[in-house]
């Protein structure tokens, strides 16, 4: 009878040592993440229903004023119409050369190890660069590398192309230089994918007398298709990041024709239009959501299984 | 997933026997490759030539002399080795840090049993995929408030817990491959959970880290928004935002920027060829299952 007590006693003592055990160890690390990730996602959404002007102690509050603007604003609807271009093109042409790359240097190609180089490299480029690269290197309408080369085959009309500055052809522009980078990345999760695919089941295959284009479509491609749902995933998340390269290479312009909604939301903090900024990155984040979702249940399938 | 995180795939280690590809195709992945290192075999050669023989001249044209110039200018005039240092004082920092932290966390949400360890960890891969503009204002107003903004600290402290989601994701699926009996073993001994923590499971976790370190060094180093966002002043840029003040201070000498561009890239391209088995194991952590 004595013993039961203590024993209870003894059992809090261990829970609350197991509990401070714990804490140990994550307190550091969640404390920083919810400082710095946490509670600012929170906020952006708090402010993004404000006037906030980010000088000001104080703000008032303006309810869905800030998301009605915007839906009226062309920058808006050019960036969001630009944003889904960006989509479309990432999650079809990078996933399709990267899947293809993979699928050749997956088998014995001589000097793939040289040709897989060349694909990913620009991966590993600063971002900056790579749109400097490009925006002065490549585009510039007189001594680039592009309408030099044009000139070679169309004479002197060739430096008239204004890539970057002519409104119909600036986002094009942007995006190639994006999906130059891209293709590598999505090649590198493939070549990982091909890796993991069961290879009995495929020599079977073989053994039935599939081969070439059905031995892809029927077998090869249901057994990535985990792998194509991240590239899928992370194509879209990356169309939605795409700051850098738009920034540099045309701050939007001209006339917002290569504006997206990440550049678009910077040049509204930048102008101190703190409120309708935040509602421009609640949209952002709105459409990320359904990505997020879609990423969290494999995730979560592996998880289980 | 679990056993591909500590799987580094080595590039064309295994190689699939069948038929060949047809040579049509072949030619094809050939002449893209090339096209692919055009922009950059171009950079290196403008970075070469003088200002007025490219501008004459064009970019498909012979150089007519070949210099070192454009970098020695950069490096010094241009003050592009302030920057270089610059990033150095972020990047370092902020690398450990993270991975320390994550470290930490990661052993935490393996190795005991607790309620929140799943949603911890669903709440860490939500995060991954977070637009940074979602944190943009929040942040720049809390460096602001804790008085770090326009200094190193602001960028090693966001990128230190920003970057917590993905380290914590990568090492925590790490950890999961590791026999539990390792640490009970340990346990019976004895050992405080710190000491299993530092004496096994670290160095346990240490190709992962490598991995991981590869990736997380390009991504600090080469950060542009937040470097954008958090520092104005000049002397304490970091390359990257230092690199497209200089493009905005000498337009149009094309040779000098890419000069510039070229040691910018330099760290990340010699921990990439030093590391590259490592940085594309870190790459595809996530995307293949085990």
């Amino acid at each position: 009878m004595v013993q039961a007590p203590v024993r209870t006693v003894n059992r809090q003592q261990r829970a609350l040592r197991q509990f401070l055990t714990i804490l140990s160890f994550l307190a550091v690390p969640l404390g920083l993440y919810i400082v710095w990730v946490i509670y600012p996602t929170f906020q952006t959404l708090l402010l993004s229903t404000t006037d906030w002007d980010g000088l000001s102690k104080t703000f008032n509050f303006v309810g869905l004023e800030n998301f009605q603007r915007l839906l009226g604003e062309e920058p808006f609807q050019k960036s969001i119409r630009n944003n889904i271009l960006w989509i479309v093109i990432f999650i079809t042409i990078p996933p399709t050369a990267g899947l293809g790359l993979a699928m050749v240097l997956n088998t014995d190609v001589k000097f793939d190890r040289f040709l897989k180089i060349a694909y990913y490299l620009p991966l590993v480029l600063a971002t900056v660069v790579t749109a400097l690269v490009w925006a002065q290197g490549i585009y510039n309408p007189r001594s680039g590398l592009l309408n030099s080369f044009l000139a070679l085959f169309i004479g002197d009309a060739a430096f008239k192309i204004q890539w970057l500055g002519d409104p119909n052809l600036a986002i094009w522009s942007v995006i190639g230089a994006a999906v130059w980078r891209q293709v590598g990345y999505v090649m590198i999760l493939y070549l990982a994918g091909l890796k993991t695919v069961d290879q009995e089941v495929l020599e079977a295959a073989k053994m039935d007398g599939a081969e070439g284009w059905t031995l892809f479509r029927y077998m090869v491609f249901p057994m990535l298709a985990p792998v194509t749902t991240i590239v899928v995933v992370i194509s879209v998340i990356d169309s939605l990041r795409s700051f850098d390269m738009v920034n540099i290479m045309t701050r939007g312009n001209p006339f917002d024709s290569s504006n997206v909604l990440a550049n678009y939301m910077y040049l509204s903090f930048e102008d101190y239009r703190m409120g309708y900024a935040a509602s421009i990155a609640v949209v952002l984040f709105a459409i990320s959501l359904i990505f997020i979702f879609l990423y969290l249940r494999e995730v979560m399938k592996q998880e289980e299984s | 997933m679990s056993a591909n995180a500590i799987d580094v795939p080595k590039i064309g280690s295994r190689k699939e026997k069948k038929k060949g590809v047809h040579p049509a195709i072949l030619t094809l992945v050939w002449i893209g490759a090339f096209i692919w290192l055009i922009p950059i075999a171009g950079s290196i050669l403008t970075s070469l030539r003088g200002f007025d023989d490219f501008n004459a001249k064009g970019f498909w044209s012979i150089p007519e002399r070949i210099s070192l110039d454009n970098y020695v200018r950069a490096w010094g005039k241009m003050g592009i080795d302030r920057y270089l240092l610059n990033s150095f004082i972020v990047t370092i920092p902020a690398l450990i840090g993270c991975i320390m932290l994550a470290s930490m966390c990661a052993y935490a949400l393996v190795r005991f049993q607790f309620k929140l360890a799943k949603p911890l960890y669903y709440m860490f891969v939500a995060g991954l995929l977070l637009p940074f503009q979602m944190l943009l204002l929040p942040v720049f107003k809390l460096t602001n408030d804790l008085g770090v903004y326009n200094t190193y600290w602001a960028l090693i402290f966001f990128h230190t817990a920003f970057q917590l989601a993905f380290c914590t994701f990568v090492l925590r699926n790490f950890m999961k491959t590791v026999p539990a009996s390792l640490f009970e073993s340990a346990m019976i001994d004895g050992a405080s959970e710190w000491t299993i923590f530092l004496r096994i499971a670290f160095p346990l976790m240490m190709p992962g880290i490598a991995s991981l370190a590869t990736l997380e060094f390009t991504w600090i180093f080469n950060d542009y928004l937040w470097a954008l966002v958090l520092v104005t002043d000049n002397s304490l840029k970091p390359i990257t935002t230092g690199l497209a003040n200089l493009r905005g201070q000498y337009t149009t000498d094309y040779p000098l920027i890419v000069a510039g561009s070229i040691i910018a890239c330099a760290p990340t391209l010699i921990v990439f060829f030093a590391l590259q088995r490592y940085f594309i194991g870190g790459l595809t952590v996530g995307a293949t299952k085990g």
